[in-house]
């Protein structure tokens, strides 16, 4: 497909450890993606994801995910029309998580016309940290991931 | 069920308590018809800033704490800045610090817009979340979303992006706006201000359990305008104090069951922080707008009921919108975009009204502005043991009712605080024992 109508959205925070792991993707995506992809870092609360994908053809949200898995696993899942599995819902220190937003943004009639979620499985989410070797091993191939997923 | 005693037992247990910024737990002991015992228990991130701030130089202070809260950057910011100032004997004043406060109610606006429509609404119309709500309610959640939509647009607009900002500094900001930026604005937030009008409608019609608590209310005042940068701290029982004092006036104590430090008024209690605090001690000073709709709606010029700060956010959020026209009206851009400032060793202390209270910071630095020792004082810390009280009430006026409404009772009235669990805490679980 074309790269025109996408738009790549990291999720998480720079300074909660391994939570940093869908905006350090995007920071890759970035260098490498198409310019007409649009690449953006989201911090903080997600309920603003129904803006930032509003208008999209594809919308490809990267966030960690914490389902008991294999620290730096990563996993694609499509969410045009299926909510994301219930582990992938408590990774957000917020009141909205990422996949609450999702299902927000399906009751209102404001999703883009294709959704994907990365997950990367993280470990550490303590306050004032950096990310773990795993998830740092990993953003590569994540990163590899969403490219593909935007068909650059 | 009856126990070995012969006393009857029963027990809920609830592991998650959805709904509020972040997560931690709650538990709440009954026995034969009485509360013995109402418990929150919390985890603090601030206490790991206070400690990964030592060493580091003064101008990083705002963006690292500004990442304690992914909600309430600003306040963070603008706390720390205030503080180090202090200590570096500068005070950022005229157009500054009128753009400090207009970025401070971008906050307001977007925090309590989520808050009122996202999180504490669905309580008081009876669904379990606002994606079930918005099935039924789409135009309200539109228009919550409409709101915090404004307030997030300016704070882009004035700190360079929506959530941490990176335009705000120690002494200002590195970059002014240009009047015709700002005024760009105006139209958004003249429509988010009708909406705003249309939600303190809205929250006023919901119905409130009949519960008021005699607890003293404590936020900053100033004599001119609604607290929102600076101010002395007050209550209705007599404190009145500068930030430097805020360590005599308020006891911090560890207790077992929370990571956060418990705060109470020296010789007094328990106190409560917040936009109840705020409207109660502040009402003439809202602008006339927001202290008529709020009239309209039914509460003001006192409010006591707890479970009333849905109507008390939603005229803030009015009043926000009103004071950020208000100051992009007259707004003249400053001949620096920050205070200059010569770092010298010394101790500051500074206090901003967060959207969910008075936001205490203090730093002890040496003569190169390097952080020795910081302390971070947050509302939700400081409300813990306010909720707690309120609960104990709460409880014991309906000790007979169904489990389940007990439950969603209990709930509601921990989100008539906001409580930024994220800045306080980690997980919140509820566990209501009868034993």
């Amino acid at each position: 497909m074309s790269s025109a109508g996408v738009v790549v959205i990291g999720v998480g925070n720079a300074w909660a450890g391994d939570d940093a792991a869908g905006l350090l993707v995007a920071r890759i995506v970035r260098q490498r993606a198409p310019q007409e992809v649009t690449v953006v870092e989201h911090e903080g609360e997600p309920t603003a994801l129904l803006d930032a994908w509003e208008g999209a053809q594809l919308a490809i949200v990267v966030d960690a995910i914490r389902t008991d898995g294999k620290p730096g696993r990563v996993e694609v899942f499509d969410a045009t029309s299926h909510e994301l599995p219930a582990l992938w819902t408590a990774t957000s220190t917020h009141a909205f998580s990422v996949a609450q937003a999702i299902e927000l943004g399906r009751a209102l009639g404001r999703l883009p016309r294709r959704l994907a979620v990365v997950g990367i499985e993280g470990a550490s989410f303590s306050a004032g940290t950096r990310p773990g070797p795993a998830v740092t091993a990993a953003l590569e191939p994540a990163a590899g991931r969403v490219l593909a997923l935007a068909g650059a | 069920m009856s126990s070995a005693d012969g006393r009857q037992t029963r027990t809920i247990r609830t592991d998650y308590l959805a709904r509020v910024e972040g997560e931690g737990a709650l538990h709440v002991r009954l026995r034969d018809g009485e509360v013995l015992e109402a418990r929150l228990e919390i985890f603090e991130p601030p206490r790991f800033f206070e400690a990964f701030l030592r060493g580091r130089s003064f101008d990083e202070v705002p963006d690292i704490t500004a990442r304690i809260c992914g909600i309430c950057p600003v306040a963070y910011q603008m706390s720390s800045a205030r503080a180090i100032e202090d200590a570096f004997g500068v005070e950022v004043d005229g157009p500054l610090r009128e753009l400090r406060r207009l970025i401070y109610c971008g906050e307001w606006v977007e925090s309590h817009a989520l808050h009122v429509f996202m999180l504490h609404a669905p309580d008081f119309l009876g669904y379990e979340s606002a994606i079930a709500m918005a099935r039924d309610h789409r135009a309200a959640v539109e228009r919550g979303l409409a709101i915090k939509k404004a307030g997030n647009e300016l704070i882009a607009e004035i700190g360079g992006r929506e959530i941490h900002p990176i335009n705000v500094r120690v002494g200002g900001f590195y970059r002014a706006p240009r009047p015709r930026e700002l005024r760009a604005l105006v139209d958004e937030l003249e429509r988010a201000r009708e909406l705003a009008l249309e939600t303190v409608r809205l929250t006023g019609g919901f119905e409130v359990p009949d519960f008021e608590r005699d607890v003293e209310l404590v936020s900053l005042s100033e004599s001119d305008r609604y607290p929102i940068d600076r101010g002395r701290l007050v209550s209705n029982h007599g404190l009145d104090i500068a930030p430097h004092e805020f360590s005599k006036a308020v006891v911090e104590e560890h207790v077992e069951h929370s990571n956060a430090l418990y705060a109470r008024i020296r010789g007094r209690g328990a106190y409560l922080a917040g936009p109840l605090a705020r409207f109660n001690l502040n009402f003439d000073r809202l602008s006339s707008p927001a202290r008529e709709a709020a009239l309209e709606a039914g509460v003001g010029p006192r409010c006591h009921n707890p479970f009333q700060s849905i109507v008390v956010r939603a005229v803030e959020i009015l009043y926000a919108l009103d004071e950020a026209i208000r100051i992009i009206d007259g707004y003249e851009p400053p001949d620096a975009p920050a205070v200059a400032l010569e770092p010298r060793a010394a101790t500051g202390h500074g206090w901003t009204e967060a959207p969910r209270g008075v936001l205490y910071h203090s730093y002890e630095l040496d003569d190169a502005g390097r952080i020795l020792n910081a302390k971070i004082v947050p509302p939700t810390s400081q409300n813990q043991k306010s909720i707690e009280e309120d609960l104990l009430g709460l409880v014991q006026g309906m000790i007979d009712a169904p489990e389940e409404e007990l439950q969603l009772r209990c709930e509601q009235a921990i989100r008539n605080y906001d409580p930024c669990i994220s800045c306080a805490t980690h997980f919140l679980r509820l566990h209501i024992a009868r034993e």
